[in-house]
């Protein structure tokens, strides 16, 4: 298997699965860059195991195509395609110890003398004292390793990682984010990554796509998902966002203006993914940390240019590094915002006046015609 | 001597002494059979304890037509052990991974050769045969056979092969593995614990037969049934050395698997 460096990207043209009534993947076009980290995020269901297993071949796609380069390799069986996948309950073989398990895929391809290879990748992975143990005599961090390991052993064009550390605990799930990332820049293959963690995804991939009902809502860099959210779901699924209802009232140059509850905010007109029409309605948002908090008698130091909403303090609870305030507004209630702890001012209590206000340049907007509340952790997924 | 401290012990110790009373009873049967197999009995039976003597070790065959009646049980045995295990592995596998039709009622259907009385089936049997027109022999005991021991073998393979990750057979197809290599390499060494036990299951009890081969025999005779036999004319020592030899190759084959699995377990923790 020689690495075809040439277009070695994944496309996925017009892909979909449907379940007899159930469309779990709806048409997709997708490219992942050769030698890229991507991450497909969304939560349970979204469709995005599904997406993975069509370019394992594991699943058979309803319509559309799987290419990898410039091969179509839709209608081939996964044992046919240089494709490896970390499964998510690893899927080692328990009858086999580590070395044969790693060695499983040289074999079934007529390799004979493995030994060699599957030494260097007891040493990539660090398990080299670990060799002739049965999968359940090991961690579930050292099970982990040995799926990557027995994967990457073959030189695979794509790497596929399905959750492949939602079985570790928190502290184990960060040292094995930093391990997968260091081993893709060793071994510069693609990696394709499934997880609903919203941190994890942000972490390790260059590109991101994010998932809900079988589309994918959004692409980019993480940093660029963050700050220019596209959907609603997109701007509370990674982090949180306040969004505000607010109506188009004119544009100023590059700035939209709009008003909401009685205040006049403007947002760059370039960060606004909806119709700017005057008098039209859209979604004003601004993530927590963006926002700074002063006391209403304080009012007259705040710079011009900024953003402002005033409102009341309903809660407020000490993080450590932050504080987080909600407020209620007559813009919006609900409004969270995150301090950092480095001078407190002891008047921001419950119960006191505030003005919010932040650069106008960290505001965006969105399309009001969809669901405030899209892609807002449930209570009982929080961790 | 008081009473208190015996009853001390004996309370400190009953699970002990439940459980030598327990393996005591499971045993002592086969003890008699091996002890009386070294007799030398006056006259026919071999009911009381004369002296001891090694004649029926020495000649295990010397009883007319035993031998031949014991190597054909062992055939029966042997294949009916094959086909049900074949069978029943395919049944297992098929009622666990596919979602079909009658599904529900094959997997209550399967337990009926369990549930029905032997003696019932045994005479159903017969009365399918005989309408049938088949000659009575060999070939009805071994489809007798294979029949009331599916069901064993089907129960056992499916309890193994529920238990086992539908994904290993899928990380196989990712790692190159065709359909027959991901069968050989992953799905039957997975499953091979739970066939071998309804295989053992299914030689013990074709070979222990005796009302369904009794019915559908014909003419031929199987080991049970030369037993049941010379047991109203008189019974051979050597009738005591099969059953003693069969006894230990039993246990000494359970050893070897636990001696080896043992092995296995400490190799693979060096």
């Amino acid at each position: 298997m020689t690495d075809s460096t040439a277009g070695g990207d994944v496309r996925l043209t017009g892909i979909s699965k449907t379940y007899g009534s159930f469309t779990a993947v709806h048409p997709l076009e997708l490219t992942v860059p050769q030698g890229s980290f991507f991450a497909l995020l969304g939560a349970s269901g979204c469709g995005k195991t599904t997406t993975l297993r069509m370019i394992a071949g594991l699943e058979e796609p309803t319509t559309g195509t799987v290419f990898l380069g410039d091969k179509d390799v839709t209608d081939l069986p996964p044992y046919k395609r240089p494709v490896n996948t970390v499964f998510q309950s690893y899927a080692l073989f328990p009858h086999l110890n580590v070395t044969e398990n790693i060695a499983f895929g040289l074999r079934r391809r007529g390799i004979k003398s493995v030994q060699k290879q599957v030494d260097d990748m007891l040493e990539l992975v660090q398990l080299g004292d670990f060799a002739q143990r049965k999968p359940h005599q090991l961690s579930g961090g050292q099970q982990q390793r040995v799926a990557v390991a027995r994967a990457l052993i073959n030189h695979p064009q794509v790497l596929l990682l399905d959750e492949p550390l939602g079985a570790l605990d928190l502290k184990l799930r960060r040292q094995m984010q930093l391990e997968l990332k260091r081993i893709q820049t060793e071994v510069g293959i693609t990696f394709v990554h499934v997880t609903h963690d919203q941190e994890e995804a942000m972490t390790m991939a260059d590109t991101v796509a994010v998932m809900s009902g079988g589309r994918v809502e959004q692409l980019g860099a993480p940093a660029e998902l963050y700050e220019n959210p596209k959907t609603t779901f997109v701007a509370n699924f990674l982090g949180t966002s306040n969004l505000i209802e607010a109506e188009v009232a004119e544009r100023s140059g590059e700035d939209l203006v709009v008003t909401a509850g009685g205040a006049k905010l403007r947002l760059p007109g370039g960060r606004c993914s909806a119709p700017t029409a005057s008098g039209g309605k859209l979604l004003v948002g601004v993530r927590p940390e963006k926002i700074s908090l002063a006391h209403r008698d304080d009012e007259g130091a705040i710079a011009d240019g900024r953003n402002r909403v005033t409102g009341r303090i309903v809660d407020s609870s000490f993080i450590g590094v932050s504080t987080q305030y909600l407020v209620d507004s007559p813009a919006g209630s609900g409004l969270s915002v995150y301090e950092q702890n480095i001078e407190r001012d002891t008047r921001l209590v419950p119960g006191a006046e505030v003005v919010l206000h932040w650069n106008p340049a960290h505001t965006f907007g969105l399309d009001a015609a969809q669901a405030k509340d899209a892609g807002v952790e449930k209570v009982e997924d929080a961790a | 001597m008081s009473l208190m401290p015996i009853l001390k012990w004996l309370r400190r110790n009953f699970v002990v002494i439940a459980g030598l009373a327990t393996l005591a009873y499971l045993i002592l049967p086969n003890v008699v059979v091996m002890v009386f197999s070294f007799n030398k009995p006056n006259g026919r039976f071999n009911y009381s304890w004369t002296r001891f003597s090694t004649d029926a070790w020495k000649d295990p065959c010397g009883v007319a037509d035993m031998c031949g009646s014991l190597s054909l049980s062992l055939q029966i045995a042997f294949w009916a052990t094959i086909g049900a295990t074949v069978l029943g592995t395919m049944i297992a596998f098929a009622l666990v991974r596919y979602r079909f039709r009658a599904r529900g009622a094959i997997n209550s259907l399967i337990f009926l050769p369990m549930a029905m009385p032997e003696v019932v089936m045994a005479a159903s049997l017969l009365t399918l045969f005989l309408n049938m027109g088949a000659q009575l022999g060999f070939w009805t005991i071994l489809i007798a056979h294979i029949m009331f021991c599916l069901s064993f073998v089907v129960t056992a393979v499916k309890a193994r092969v529920m238990s086992m990750d539908p994904r290993l057979e899928e990380a196989a197809r990712d790692l190159y593995a065709g359909p027959v290599q991901t069968f050989l390499r992953v799905t039957l060494p997975i499953a091979s614990p739970g066939i071998a036990a309804g295989a053992l299951l299914a030689f013990a009890l074709s070979f222990d037969d005796f009302i369904i081969t009794n019915f559908n025999a014909g003419s031929t005779v199987t080991f049970p049934m030369f037993v049941w036999g010379s047991a109203q004319r008189g019974t051979p020592v050597q009738i005591n050395v099969i059953g003693t030899a069969m006894f230990i190759v039993a246990v000494v084959v359970v050893t070897a698997g636990q001696f080896i699995a043992n092995r296995r377990k400490n190799s693979a923790k060096a």
